[in-house]
C-alpha cells in the first residue's frame, strides 16, 4: 500500500488479517482527496428537507451554489427548502462585517416567502469576522413573529459529524415548544429519515397500517409545526443514527421518550423495525397487523427478487457510505440478492459500526474509515468486486474501471427504503452489475 | 400537491441572493489547474470547499475529479495554515507523484491572511534534497467575483509563473477561456489542419473527459505540458477569447495589486505578444473573426474542410431561419459565454430578450450592444441576475426559448418551453462536456438544435402529429 497516506493506515483493516480496532471519528488528513464534506454540510443536509422553513446561507456564493437542491428530499406542499438563499457576501462585509446584511436579507425574505421558521447557516467565513448571528437571528424573530435559528455550522470547526450535532441542536430548539398538542396512543416519530424520492411516506403508510401515528418526521417532508410537537411521542425510531442519535439521546433525558435504532434497508432489518415498534408498544393486535404486513409484502417481494438473485449470486460487491449504519444494512441487503461484500467503509462511521460491520464480513473484507479515491480504486482492484455503492463522488471511479454503480446516496431519485426498495435495490444493482456494456472495458 | 415557489414581481429587490446564476472562484481555478498536465490542485481551505467543487465538477464532467483540501481545522484557522498547507503538500506528492501541485486559496484561508506563497517557499526550501514538482498558486476569495474570475486569475497566474522570453517563434498562444471538452478537441484539430504550433491554455479536453481505463489513473492523462507554457512568452501572438474576462469592476484587492490581467494581456506587456481578444467563435461572424486572425497571424488559408463547415451552415441557416426569425430567448450564464451566444442568436434572427448573468462586470451591457446589431439596442443585459430574477423576469415576459445551462430547467418546465442546454453545468443529461459550441461546426449543432426545439415546440402542441415541416 505505498503511495497511500501513512498516517491512514490504522484507518483501514483486512478481516482475518488485522486484528486492532480501526481508527475512527477522526479529522481527514490534509493533502487527502477525502469523500468527505464540512461541519457546514452535516447540518446542511440534515435541515435541508424542512419544506416550510428558509433555510439561509449567511457567506459568499459558494457554500449555498453547491448545495441548491442537492438532496433528492421530497416535499407534499411547500418547496421552499428547495431554494437556494444566500447573503452573498462581498469582500466590503468581509471588511465590515455582515449583519446589516443578514438583518436585510433575511427581512425581505420572510416578507415574501411567508415561511414558518428559518435557519440561518454561519459558513467558515462568519466564523471569522466575527458576526453575530445569534444576535440578529433573536432580532428578527422579535420583529417578525416566528423562530429564527443560528447554525452555527463553520466548516473549519470539526468534521461533517459536528455540523449534524449542531444541526440537531437546531431542531430542539423548535422541539417542545407547540405546549397545547397531545399526541394519539400509539404515537411515534421518525427520525433520520430525509424522504428521498418519497420514502418516508412509504413508512408512514406501514405504521398507519398497524396502528400507528406519526407526530413529526425528521427531517423528511418535515413541517415546523410539526417539529414542536416531537416531545409528545411516545417513542423515537432513528434510522441513519450518525446523524440523528445524539438529537434521540437528548429527547430521552429531556422529555423521557425512549429511542430505538432502526434500518429500513433489506427485508430483515425493514420487517425488524416494524416488529420492535409493535412490541414496544406492547400490543397484541399491533403485532399481528405488522406479522399479516410483512407476510404480504414478501409474497410479492420474494419470487420477484428470485430472478435477480440467480443473476447475482456469487458476484462481488464494494460499498462505501456516508453512514456506517447503512452499510449494514446494505451488507445484509446484498446478501438477499446472493452478493458478497469485499470493501466496505463509510465516511463517519464509529467504533461499534465497524466492530459490527467485522463481524458480519467474510474474511478478507476490507473495512475502511473516511477514504479517498486512491483507496477505493485499488481495494476494488484488489478485491475483484464488480458492483460499487456509493454516492455521486464514487460513480466515476466505478465507470472507469468497469464495474457495476448503484447510487445510495442523498441525491438519489430511486426509493430503496422498505420493501419495494428492496425490488428496486435488486433492479438497480442488476441493472448494472449485469449491463452488457462492460464487454467493451475487459 | 407540488407547490412552486410564489410568484413575486420581478421589480421587487433583495438583498439576498436566491438561486445563485454563478459559483465561487475556487471552482473556476480547480478547472484551469486541471488543464494543465500532471497537475494536482489543492484548495487551501476547509474540507468542504474541495468535496462540493468536485462534486459539482463530477456531476458535470461524470468523471473522476481529484482536488486535494487543506483541511483546515480550527487551530489552523486560528494560528494560520502553514502547517496544514506543508502536510497538504507533501501528502499529494506522495500519493500522486505530481508535475505541478496548484494551490488555489479560499475566502478562510484569504480572510485569514495566508501567505500561500511563503508556505510553498518555505517548503522547498525544507525538501531542496528532494526532486519537488513545480508550483503554481491562484488568489481566489470567494467574495470576489465569479467562477469565471477564479478561471482567468489561474490560467494568469500560471503563465506570469511559468512563460519566459527569448527568441521569437512562430507558435501561437491560444486562451479559450472556460469551453468545454469537446470545444478544446475541436479547437486542436482546427489548429492542426491548419499547421498551426501552438499553445493552448488550459486544455482539460483530456484531463476531465479521459476515455476508459484498464487500470485507475491517479492523474488522468493530458493536459498542457509545463514545458510548453514556458514557450508562451516567445510566440508571434496570443488569441484570447472573451471580452470581459476578468477585467470586470471587482472591488479592492484583486484590482490594486494587478491580480487582473489575464495571460494574455500580461505576455503582450510583458514580452510584447500581441494579443487578439476576441468573442468566443460562436455563430458566422465570431468565428470569421477567429479564423480571419489566424490568417493573418499565420499567413496561411483556412483549410478547405472549414470552408465547406461554413458553407453548410450558412446553407442551413437558409433552411431554417423562417422557424426562429422573432423567437423570444432568454440566455444566461457566464458572461463572455452569453454575449457570443446572443450574438449567435442575433445573427439568425431570434429575439434575445434577456441575456443575463450571475458576473459582476457591469459590462455585460455594453458588449452586447457593441456585438448585436439586429437589436442588441432592444435586449435586456442585466450583470448580478440570480435564477429566481430571471424566473420572475420571465413569467411576466413569457419568452420562447430557454438557452444555457441545465440549472434553468426548473424555469423553463414552469413557463412549459424548450431550453436548450449547452454551456456549464449540465447536471441533468450526460454528455454535457461534449456540447460543441465552438467554431462553425459547434455553431452548426446549436444551430439545429435551437431550430429543432422550435419545431419540436409546435408539432407537440399541434392538433395532429404532422410529418413534414
Amino acid at each position: 500500500m505505498d503511495a497511500f497516506i501513512n498516517d491512514r493506515q490504522n484507518q483501514i483493516l483486512t478481516k482475518g488479517k488485522d486484528d486492532a480496532a480501526i481508527a475512527c471519528g477522526k479529522a481527514s488528513v490534509a493533502g487527502s482527496v477525502s469523500q468527505r464534506a464540512c461541519v457546514f454540510c452535516g447540518s446542511r443536509v440534515v435541515l435541508y428537507p424542512i419544506a416550510d422553513a428558509l433555510h439561509l446561507i449567511h457567506g459568499p456564493v459558494g457554500c449555498a451554489a453547491y448545495t441548491w437542491d442537492i438532496r433528492g428530499s421530497l416535499s407534499s406542499g411547500p418547496q421552499i427548502h428547495r431554494l437556494s438563499f444566500t447573503t452573498d457576501l462581498k469582500e466590503k462585509e468581509v471588511v465590515f462585517g455582515g449583519e446589516e446584511r443578514l438583518y436585510k436579507a433575511l427581512i425581505s425574505l420572510i416578507d415574501t416567502y411567508k415561511p414558518k421558521g428559518a435557519f440561518v447557516y454561519a459558513t467558515c467565513i462568519v466564523g471569522v469576522i466575527g458576526d453575530d448571528v445569534e444576535a440578529v437571528c433573536r432580532r428578527v424573530t422579535r420583529e417578525k413573529g416566528i423562530d429564527v435559528i443560528a447554525v452555527m455550522s463553520e466548516g473549519f470547526n470539526g468534521t461533517k459529524k459536528d455540523g449534524y450535532k449542531i444541526a440537531c441542536g437546531a431542531l430542539s430548539k423548535l422541539i417542545g415548544t407547540d405546549t397545547t398538542f397531545k399526541a394519539p396512543e400509539y404515537s411515534l416519530n421518525i427520525l433520520g429519515d430525509f424522504n428521498l424520492a418519497g420514502e418516508l411516506w412509504m413508512l408512514a403508510e406501514y405504521y398507519k397500517k398497524m396502528g400507528v401515528n406519526l407526530v413529526a418526521a425528521m427531517t423528511g417532508d418535515g413541517r415546523v409545526d410539526d417539529i414542536r410537537k416531537a416531545h409528545t411521542a411516545q417513542l423515537n425510531v432513528v434510522q441513519c443514527s450518525g446523524s440523528m442519535i445524539g438529537l434521540a439521546k437528548e429527547m430521552k433525558e429531556k422529555y423521557g421518550i425512549p429511542f430505538m435504532k432502526v434500518s429500513y434497508f433489506g427485508i430483515e432489518d425493514m420487517s425488524d423495525a416494524l416488529y420492535e415498534v409493535a412490541k414496544f408498544f406492547k400490543s397484541d393486535e399491533m403485532m399481528e397487523k405488522a406479522r399479516a404486513l410483512v407476510k404480504e409484502e414478501l409474497t410479492t417481494l420474494l419470487p420477484a427478487l428470485t430472478q435477480y438473485r440467480q443473476k447475482l449470486e456469487g458476484k462481488k460487491a464494494a460499498i462505501y457510505v456516508g453512514g456506517a449504519f447503512k452499510a449494514i444494512s446494505l451488507v445484509k441487503a446484498l446478501r438477499l440478492i446472493g452478493m458478497k461484500t469485499v470493501v466496505v467503509g463509510s465516511q463517519t462511521g464509529n467504533v461499534d459500526d465497524y466492530n459490527l460491520l467485522k463481524e458480519m464480513c467474510d474474511d478478507g473484507t476490507i473495512i475502511v474509515d473516511d477514504s479517498n479515491p486512491n483507496e477505493l480504486s485499488e481495494f476494488v482492484k484488489q478485491t475483484g468486486a464488480n458492483l460499487f455503492i456509493g454516492g455521486v463522488k464514487e460513480r466515476p471511479i466505478a465507470y472507469k474501471l468497469g464495474l457495476g454503480f448503484c447510487d445510495h446516496n442523498h441525491e438519489r431519485k430511486e426509493a430503496l427504503a422498505g420493501y419495494e426498495g428492496m425490488l428496486n435495490f435488486a433492479k438497480e444493482v442488476y441493472a448494472s452489475v449485469c449491463s452488457p456494456v462492460w464487454q467493451f472495458m475487459k | 400537491m407540488f407547490e412552486n415557489a410564489p410568484i413575486i414581481k420581478s421589480t421587487k429587490e433583495f438583498t439576498a441572493t436566491r438561486n445563485a446564476c454563478k459559483l465561487c472562484a475556487p471552482l473556476g481555478a480547480s478547472i484551469a489547474f486541471k488543464g494543465i498536465r500532471g497537475c494536482v490542485p489543492i484548495i487551501h481551505g476547509g474540507q468542504g470547499c474541495a468535496t462540493y467543487i468536485r462534486r459539482y465538477l463530477i456531476s458535470h464532467f461524470k468523471e473522476p475529479v481529484d482536488i486535494a483540501s487543506s483541511n483546515f481545522t480550527e487551530e489552523a484557522t486560528v494560528f494560520g495554515g502553514g502547517a496544514n498547507c506543508h502536510t497538504a503538500i507533501k501528502n499529494v506528492i506522495g500519493q500522486y507523484k505530481p508535475e505541478v501541485v496548484a494551490l488555489t486559496t479560499t475566502c478562510l484561508s484569504e480572510t485569514i491572511g495566508d501567505d500561500v506563497k511563503m508556505y510553498i517557499h518555505e517548503f522547498q526550501k525544507d525538501n531542496q534534497l528532494n526532486d519537488l514538482p513545480r508550483f503554481v498558486t491562484a488568489s481566489t476569495p470567494s467574495y470576489q467575483g465569479s467562477h469565471m474570475d477564479g478561471f482567468h486569475e489561474a490560467v494568469a497566474s500560471a503563465v506570469k509563473t511559468f512563460a519566459k522570453g527569448g527568441e521569437k517563434g512562430t507558435h501561437l498562444n491560444i486562451f479559450p477561456g472556460f469551453v468545454s471538452t469537446e470545444d478544446l478537441r475541436q479547437l486542436k484539430y482546427l489548429l492542426n489542419d491548419f499547421g498551426i504550433d501552438y499553445v493552448l491554455l488550459p486544455d482539460y479536453s483530456e484531463t476531465l473527459d479521459n476515455p476508459i481505463w484498464e487500470s485507475y489513473k491517479r492523474i488522468p492523462e493530458g493536459g498542457t505540458p509545463v514545458s510548453k507554457i514556458e514557450t508562451c512568452g516567445t510566440a508571434a501572438a496570443s488569441i484570447e477569447f472573451g471580452t470581459i474576462l476578468n477585467f470586470g469592476s471587482l472591488s479592492g484587492r484583486v484590482k490594486n495589486n494587478k491580480l487582473s490581467a489575464t495571460g494574455a494581456h500580461y505576455l503582450e506587456n510583458e514580452f510584447g505578444v500581441k494579443n487578439y481578444r476576441m468573442s468566443m467563435p460562436i455563430g458566422v461572424k465570431n468565428t470569421d473573426r477567429f479564423i480571419k486572425a489566424l490568417e493573418e497571424i499565420t499567413g496561411k488559408e483556412m483549410p478547405a474542410r472549414y470552408k465547406g463547415e461554413r458553407g453548410r451552415l450558412i446553407d442551413s441557416y437558409a433552411d431554417g431561419h423562417k422557424y426562429i426569425f422573432g423567437k423570444k430567448a432568454v440566455v444566461y450564464g457566464e458572461e463572455d459565454f452569453v454575449i457570443a451566444m446572443t450574438t449567435f442568436l442575433d445573427e439568425i434572427g431570434v429575439e434575445v430578450v434577456l441575456a443575463a448573468t450571475g458576473g459582476e462586470s457591469g459590462r455585460l451591457e455594453e458588449q452586447i450592444r457593441e456585438n448585436c446589431p439586429e437589436r442588441g439596442e432592444q435586449i435586456l443585459a442585466k450583470n448580478m441576475f440570480d435564477y429566481e430574477k430571471i424566473r420572475e423576469w420571465s413569467i411576466e415576459n413569457k419568452p420562447d426559448l430557454f438557452v444555457g445551462n441545465s440549472k434553468a430547467y426548473y424555469i423553463a418546465r414552469e413557463l412549459n418551453i424548450p431550453i436548450v442546454r449547452c454551456g456549464f453545468p449540465i447536471h441533468d443529461r450526460i454528455g454535457g462536456q461534449r456540447i460543441k459550441h465552438l467554431g462553425y461546426s459547434g455553431t452548426q449543432e446549436l444551430f439545429d438544435q435551437v431550430v429543432n426545439a422550435m419545431i419540436q415546440y409546435k408539432q407537440d402542441h399541434s392538433a395532429v402529429g404532422y410529418k413534414y415541416m
